[in-house]
């Protein structure tokens, strides 16, 4: 069985994102650029199963402009075999047009398995899984915290409002991971050099056919409205009576 | 054309988040349905009836809707959707799931976790964890959002909307429940509490969540969350992470007991109405978002707080 990975490169979660004064964007010049990390959980889990036998090869796929094979090269130096690139002239494609993409890339590699981050930590969407599943007529099992690969099908448990489910989902199936499925592994040295003859095979989202106009037309970016920092109060006697003249208790 | 709005409940009842949504709803302006979609799920949709402002309730009682499994329920939604012009539901784990799958099967472009409706076809969104917020129009026919239930008003009761029940559609096979695992509480929701007290990796151990943080929000009627790193640690099950991949909470009074602040903590908590910090690190990040700050050891601090709210209640 092939796993497909679908793996997005969006602003290091580490860094300060700046709101333009001029309200057209997010400044993504000179910033430090990295995997969404859900997508290294699903990057992860996939090795993990191949490791245990239960795949045979990972294929790690991302869509986008200049240097989004740089994504694709820290997959394939985590481990994956080989990478596919949707190439394109802008980033933040949609995720609706993702899927779209993705459903061509399924239906020329035939996976029996596809597993995506649940969201990307720019857009903060939460929809490119669910979207290719339905697309596909494959059953989900979105927010995967452990995932148990049967014959012929997967026993995945899911983080849920208030707890846990568990679903069996007959392959080939779609997953979407969660922060606690696994940790992923940091690339060695010698996989990281080794990464570097693996194959990235290039394609334009044309010769696939999608059409990659938006649909939400972005007005305006602007920063959030602030919080200020209020006062430190001396002790706990002090605080209940802060509270209670503010309303809350 | 009206708005079909997708209850959250669990059958027996109706999830107050449900009411916060219905605000974005109305909002939209035209006529809203509430749809109930579940298995012996009357007593939500009667509850749903009761809401103010609701023109009618659809039930969808059936077993093939138990546990809202994405795949039935999503073919339900497409199937309802050429009647409707927005298709609308709180972001909730059972929602997140299913609308996307609507959206695609009807090919539009979903607006995710909408925090203004500033009109019927623009929304405001936050991205980057809250730090940004993007104003979008939708330019398909029919809108499919998903709501921040945080950020907005319940609708009151006082209605009473007739109830009709509609038939199943098609489910496609594929997916089967096996289990849950649902802890009972007697606390309040965490995405409906009135007050939440949170605890993180300072805490140390779940032990001292039960022992330390759990008194606190017993003695003041909250429920409780915890960070990122509290969760992961194993102190605290997953459902009670608040943040930008966890839930995202805005109650009257929230507690923060030993959260450093990182941005994806801050970005599920910061629109909070009163935050109280408490934290032994005087440069913690969460103190720039906190109005009342208390520098010092949780460990003295937070039984000495429960005993005052206690002594203050009785």
């Amino acid at each position: 069985m092939k796993i497909l990975v679908p793996v997005k490169r969006v602003v290091d979660y580490n860094v300060k994102i700046r709101v333009k004064p001029d309200g057209s964007g997010v400044e993504l010049a000179n910033v430090k650029m990295s995997m969404n990390p859900f997508d290294e959980i699903a990057i992860e889990e996939a090795l993990r199963l191949k490791e245990a036998g239960k795949a045979t090869e990972v294929i790690a796929v991302s869509i986008g402009p200049v240097k989004t094979d740089e994504t694709i090269r820290t997959a394939l130096a985590m481990g994956a075999d080989r990478g596919i690139w949707v190439k394109t002239d802008e980033a933040g494609i949609e995720p609706l047009t993702v899927a779209k993409i993705l459903r061509k890339i399924v239906e020329a590699e035939g996976p029996g398995l596809v597993i995506l981050g649940k969201q990307a930590i720019d857009d903060d969407a939460n929809q490119t899984g669910q979207m290719l599943s339905a697309l596909l007529g494959w059953p989900q099992a979105t927010f995967a915290s452990k995932v148990v690969v049967g014959e012929g099908k997967i026993d995945v448990t899911r983080e849920i409002d208030g707890g846990l489910q568990t679903l069996e989902l007959a392959l080939p199936a779609v997953l979407t991971t969660d922060l606690r499925l696994n940790e992923p592994r940091y690339a060695s040295l010698p996989n990281i050099m080794k990464a570097k003859k693996k194959p990235i095979e290039e394609k334009s989202a044309a010769d696939l056919g999608i059409d990659l106009s938006p649909r939400l037309e972005v007005l305006s970016t602007l920063e959030p409205a602030g919080r200020t920092a209020g006062k430190k109060v001396g002790s706990v006697a002090e605080l209940v009576g802060d509270l209670k003249q503010a309303g809350v208790i | 054309m009206a708005t079909l709005l997708f209850a959250e409940h669990d059958d027996a009842s109706l999830n107050p988040v449900t009411a916060r949504a219905l605000t974005a709803a109305l909002a939209l302006g035209a006529p809203v349905h509430v749809l109930v979609v579940g298995e012996n799920a009357r007593p939500a949709a009667e509850a749903a009836a009761k809401l103010e402002g609701v023109a009618e309730v659809l039930l969808a009682d059936a077993p093939v809707y138990a546990h809202r499994l994405a795949e039935p329920v999503a073919s339900l939604g497409v199937a309802l959707a050429a009647q409707y012009d927005a298709l609308v539901a709180p972001s909730t784990a059972v929602w997140k799931s299913v609308l996307p799958r609507i959206a695609a099967l009807i090919d539009v472009m979903q607006v995710s976790d909408a925090v203004a409706v500033i009109a019927p076809d623009i929304f405001e969104r936050p991205i980057y964890a809250g730090n940004a917020i993007q104003r979008v129009r939708v330019r398909d026919a029919k809108k499919v959002v998903t709501i921040r239930t945080a950020a907005f008003a319940a609708t009151g009761e006082g209605g009473s909307a007739p109830i009709r029940a509609i038939t199943p559609a098609d489910a496609p096979a594929g997916t089967l429940f096996v289990g849950e695992q649902i802890a009972a509480s007697e606390r309040p929701d965490l995405t409906a509490a009135r007050i939440i007290v949170s605890g993180g990796r300072a805490v140390g151990s779940a032990e001292n969540f039960a022992k330390v943080i759990e008194p606190l929000a017993d003695a003041l009627g909250a429920a409780v969350g915890a960070s990122r790193a509290a969760v992961d640690a194993g102190y605290a099950p997953n459902d009670w992470q608040v943040g930008q991949t966890g839930k995202v909470v805005a109650p009257d009074l929230y507690v923060a007991v030993g959260i450093s602040g990182a941005i994806q903590h801050l970005a599920g908590m910061k629109d909070s109405k009163v935050i109280v910090a408490i934290n032994k690190d005087e440069d913690a990040p969460i103190f720039s978002v906190a109005d009342f700050g208390l520098v010092g050891d949780l460990f003295q601090l937070v039984p000495e707080l429960t005993a005052e709210i206690a002594k203050a209640k009785a």
